[in-house]
């Protein structure tokens, strides 16, 4: 069963000028057309680099952001649609856990009353008592002694800061948890205890996750179905294990073999793809793919000019990249040039070396732009590595 | 077994003992702080003997401070003042009044004027800030307009030199204790407002704001509960500071005669304004008001900077 | 002979009113020419300031510092400012985690890196420009000369570590320490920086000391891995055998609280239980025990030294009861460990993972959350 479903969802930002009066001159396009639906039970994983918009999206859920246009389906009801008091006793069922566990609390808010305040906001509970004898269950769900309730969050370890922010989420018994980074800020040893936390209570509460997170490990580890975003939009979305072992979108390939594994078995032997520059900015997107300013695989004239669509390969895999299938069968070869000049080391690189020396080798296939954005990378095929220092 | 509890124990104990002095609410952490700062110590020391003596100043003066008692010792074309002597520790004024009486009873009023004035301009610069802020975060299109209008007036208050404004002030509204105290307090304004509206901007920003928003708690609620008390603390630390600015605001607006004219109530910035003609003859006249000014400034200044010190989060341990 | 010898490096914070805090305490290690060398640990672990130490970048006041640290004969500990400064640059490097906070924001790209140029190497006017622009194209980033005239804040976080990068690098130093270089970034500019690091080191021979806390960029590039815990090196092993065979139960603990990417979905996780207690002076004990699984008695009684394990050459470690078996086994056997807190570490056996769930956190939370609840008790 479908318990949230997106739908061509927009979420741009104004960006105003002026002293006396507002006048808007561009938008940043934060989210730009997301579907996707996460069923009950199960845990949705969002993931991307900083600025592609996943955070912004999980805060549109439950219009914490203004919705430019779409719609927010939860259990039957268009949320971007509810006036605004109804959108707030709406919020009961769709809760969010934070990326900063101390900045998310009120330094002057001592646990009890962090953990009464939503239950006042929405009248739950007859008095206090009854407040009191559900907070305890919560933080004993989640962890934390008895002794919390009169204790103010800087008092607390980060971990436990953590708990406390999923404590007052549950204790309004939600459908839907948002979890947006719900570990990035905490240490490693203290990432597994909270990850635990979160799929025990899943398990015994029968909560539907959507954790969004740049960690795609974390990600991978927590969800049964992963969207990976680039530039506000998705550019891929596969249960997690498909991912894993098909990824078919350039930029997913790219991220995955950017993670790295504490193996080092592992690391000495797989692949690496490295892309060329930086992300391009929100507010001016680029036309066309929005990847393809930095994909290997990158073809000349469609990549630049038709947006691709999200579109079923078949398995509940869906992925937007008007060449997936033809990467996937291994006729399309990434193009060397348009990869940055630091992939010109021969060893590193086995996979994308021997790739790359067979895509040379087919002029058919190398038909890529002769010569990359930014000029002729240093270090080119004949050259081999430079010194850096002379 | 039991003995590697009993030492884990041991060593629990031994963190608990360290921390016992953290713990409470920011505030009375704030306050341990304070009361830690030898800043704050001296400070809250003035700040004490101020208010006691304006409190217990016309019982404890020697004489009345009206009364020219000693009018025939002083001649004030002959530029023949008298000094501190025995039954005039600080001497006599150039009417022949107690100077020491003068000054004790004179604390009061300048300490009205300090805190009613600062009291005054904290009120309403408050208000119009806060009332600013939370419209232009949480008001959307009305509140920022609403905004927008609010600040534009307190910059225009904010562009006019304050001593002129307080000029205005006295001038259109005559001579008296209540129009010094009014435009003294009108100049904090624009402080207290802008200050207050940017320290709640900031707050409004904070993720624990997002946290209540998604809780679906109130707005008036997380104005008024979560923005507001988080944001007070640079306000109250620029009130401490501006009790001082009044007071020397105040002398100010007596130094150039548009202060309070009763002549009954004796008043240091009044007595200052006064000794300036007779400055080549009897400097001290001007030296006692000017001293007293100076160090209950100084007092409020260091308890204001302790203070901010205190509640600085970013020095939290 | 080692190009660094780190030896006994104590570190004590001093305050005034409060008690002293050792953030470093008793920390050795080597690092040779061309190698990678990582410091790993977590935050409060005493990694970053080990560095700044070495750097003779700790304020003056208020810190204790003890040991040796001999760079190339010279004790680095010792050394008079003005020489400190001379070293720093031209043989000795660092790179940082926040690139931005790193640059003077006031002063434009150029301006920074012909500045070193000319202090280290001496060259003036367009001949250090040419090679700042040249350093910069070499780091990777592209149409260097444009970038020369800009500001740290028009750069973005890649460009900017970079740029970092080529001023550590613009005078061929042979140590370069950095500080979580990565940490701040999105993991495709961190795969770049990563190679441009790897690069730096196989075509220079320039020696690495990398701080971090990600055990996957460990195992990737560090020759060498010394894992730290409250200010002690706990265990220190050649990058293959640490991560095979982890003999300290918190290195053990951290590999299997780590999600793999390459880990089938559906495995808990096995996390360390509590959190670090910094403020406790642990004088000679192990720091770890009120966290760990197979600590008895001895443990803290301490004077434990590293010690190498029997029938290693290079793999030492500081515990009683190292653990014997490899961590991905999930058995997590100590040899002298009988039932002692088998909640966390058994994490793939069907019936305690139903045990978990059945119970929620009560599993495992209440007694696992011990240490951390001390901290907050007061």
């Amino acid at each position: 069963m479908t318990l949230l479903e997106l739908d061509e969802v927009k979420v741009h930002f104004p960006v105003r000028r002026g002293i006396l009066f507002d006048r808007t001159v561009g938008h940043v396009y934060a989210v730009d057309g997301v579907s996707l639906s996460v069923s009950a039970g199960q845990t949705y994983g969002l993931v991307g680099e900083s600025g592609c918009g996943k955070t912004t999206l999980g805060r549109a859920v439950l219009r914490l952001n203004e919705i430019t246009s779409g719609r927010v389906v939860f259990d039957g009801t268009d949320l971007a649609a509810l006036p605004a008091e109804e959108m707030r006793r709406a919020r009961r069922r769709l809760q969010m856990v934070f990326q900063d566990p101390l900045g998310s609390l009120n330094p002057r808010q001592n646990i009890e009353s962090v953990l009464a305040e939503g239950m006042a906001a929405h009248g739950l509970g007859a008095d206090r008592a009854e407040r009191r004898a559900k907070i305890l269950e919560i933080l004993d769900r989640v962890g934390l002694p008895a002794g919390s309730l009169s204790r103010y969050p800087h008092e607390f370890s980060g971990g436990q800061r953590q708990r406390i922010g999923i404590a007052r989420a549950l204790v309004l018994e939600p459908d839907l948890v948002i979890c947006d980074e719900p570990v990035s800020a905490l240490d490693v040893s203290i990432q597994a205890q909270v990850l635990n936390l979160l799929e025990e209570l899943q398990d015994s509460l029968g909560l539907t996750y959507l954790v969004i997170a740049h960690d795609l490990a974390v990600v991978r580890h927590i969800s049964d179905v992963i969207g990976v975003m680039y530039l506000g939009s998705l550019v891929e979305e596969a249960p997690s294990d498909a991912l894993y072992s098909d990824p078919r979108h350039p930029y997913t390939r790219a991220l995955m073999s950017a993670v790295p594994v504490p193996d080092p078995e592992v690391e000495d032997t797989r692949e690496r793809i490295l892309l060329r520059g930086d992300l391009p900015s929100p507010a001016g997107p680029p036309a066309g793919c929005r990847f393809h300013t930095r994909c290997p695989w990158r073809q000349p004239e469609r990549c630049a000019t038709e947006r691709p669509e999200l579109t079923d390969v078949g398995g509940g895999h869906r992925v937007a990249c008007h060449y997936a299938a033809e990467i996937a069968e291994g006729t399309l070869r990434p193009n060397r040039e348009l990869a940055p000049p630091i992939l010109h080391q021969p060893g590193t690189l086995t996979g994308f070396e021997a790739e790359a020396a067979e895509a040379a080798a087919e002029p058919g296939a190398a038909a890529g732009p002769e010569a990359g954005p930014g000029g002729p990378p240093d270090g080119g095929p004949g050259q081999g590595p430079q010194p850096l220092i002379p | 077994m039991t003995t590697k509890t009993e030492k884990l124990d041991r060593l629990a104990e031994l963190t608990t003992r360290t921390e016992s002095t953290a713990g409470g609410s920011l505030w009375r952490e704030a306050l341990r702080r304070l009361r830690r700062s030898k800043m704050a110590l001296i400070g809250a020391v003035i700040m004490a003997v101020f208010v006691v003596v304006a409190i217990v100043g016309p019982w404890i003066a020697p004489y009345d401070p009206t009364d020219q008692t000693w009018r025939d010792e002083v001649l004030v074309n002959h530029a023949q003042f008298v000094g501190p002597r025995g039954g005039n520790w600080l001497g006599l004024d150039h009417l022949g009044r107690d100077e020491l009486s003068r000054m004790l009873v004179g604390t009061r009023q300048t300490l009205l004027v300090g805190v009613v004035s600062t009291l005054l301009g904290f009120a309403v610069g408050a208000l119009t800030g806060g009332i600013s802020g939370a419209a232009l975060a949480f008001g959307g299109r009305a509140g920022r307009r609403l905004d927008t209008v609010l600040m534009r007036l307190i910059d225009m208050m904010l562009a006019l030199p304050s001593l002129l404004l307080a000029v205005s002030v006295a001038a259109i509204m005559g001579q008296s204790l209540t129009t010094v105290m009014i435009a003294v307090g009108v100049v904090q304004i624009p402080v207290f407002a802008r200050l207050l509206r940017g320290s709640m901007l900031a707050q409004a920003g904070a993720d624990y704001v997002l946290a209540a928003r998604s809780l679906g708690v109130r707005r008036r609620r997380i104005v008024l509960a979560h923005v507001l008390p988080n944001s007070l603390g640079p306000v109250i630390v620029q009130a401490t500071l501006a009790l001082a600015t009044a007071i020397i605001e105040a002398a100010a607006l007596s130094y150039l005669g548009l202060g309070n004219p009763d002549a009954s109530q004796p008043e240091w910035g009044v007595m200052l304004a006064q000794a300036q003609r007779f400055f080549d003859a009897a400097p001290m006249m001007a030296v006692y008001p000017a001293v007293g000014i100076i160090v209950t400034s100084l007092g409020f200044t260091l308890l204001g900077e302790a203070m901010r010190e205190a509640l600085d989060p970013k020095l939290r341990s | 002979m080692p190009l660094l010898s780190v030896d006994e490096l104590t570190v004590t914070f001093t305050g005034h009113g409060a008690p002293d805090v050792a953030a470093v305490c008793g920390v050795s290690f080597q690092v040779d020419e061309s190698q990678v060398v990582g410091l790993v640990g977590e935050s409060g672990c005493g990694k970053s300031v080990t560095s700044l130490a070495l750097m003779g970048l700790l304020p003056q006041r208020g810190v204790r510092i003890g040991g040796r640290a001999e760079f190339d004969g010279t004790d680095l500990l010792r050394l008079r400012q003005a020489r400190l400064r001379d070293l720093r640059g031209s043989q000795l490097a660092m790179i940082f985690q926040d690139p931005l906070s790193s640059l003077n924001p006031v002063v434009p790209i150029g301006v920074q890196v012909t500045e070193i140029l000319s202090r280290h190497r001496g060259l003036r006017g367009s001949a250090a420009r040419k090679e700042a622009a040249e350093l910069l194209d070499r780091v990777g980033i592209p149409d260097p000369t444009r970038r020369l005239k800009e500001y740290p804040h028009q750069l973005s976080g890649g460009m900017r570590q970079r740029a970092l990068i080529a001023m550590a690098v613009a005078c061929a130093p042979r140590l370069l320490i950095a500080d979580e270089p990565t940490t701040a970034l999105d993991v495709t500019i961190q795969a770049q920086i990563l190679e441009l690091l790897k690069e730096l080191v196989d075509q220079q021979g320039t020696a690495l000391l990398m701080i971090t806390h990600d055990l996957g960029v460990v195992a990737g590039l560090c020759d060498r891995v010394n894992v730290l815990y409250a200010g002690k090196v706990v265990e220190a092993a050649d990058r293959r055998p640490l991560f095979a065979e982890a003999a300290h139960p918190y290195a053990h603990g951290l590999l299997g609280s780590i999600p793999r990417l390459d880990a089938p979905r559906g495995e808990r996780l096995r996390p360390i239980r509590g959190s670090i207690n910094d403020r406790i002076d642990w004088g000679d004990g192990c720091a770890f025990a009120p966290r760990c699984d197979f600590s008895t008695e001895e443990c803290l009684d301490g004077g434990l030294p590293l010690t190498l394990l029997p029938g290693r050459e290079a793999h030492r470690v500081r515990c009683v009861h190292p653990v014997a078996a490899a961590p991905g086994d999930g058995a997590g056997d100590g040899p002298g460990n009988a039932g002692n807190g088998p909640g966390n570490t058994a994490g793939n056996d069907p019936g305690n993972t139903a045990e978990n769930t059945a119970e929620g956190s009560p599993g495992e939370n209440p007694e696992g959350d011990a240490a951390e609840t001390t901290e907050a008790t007061s």
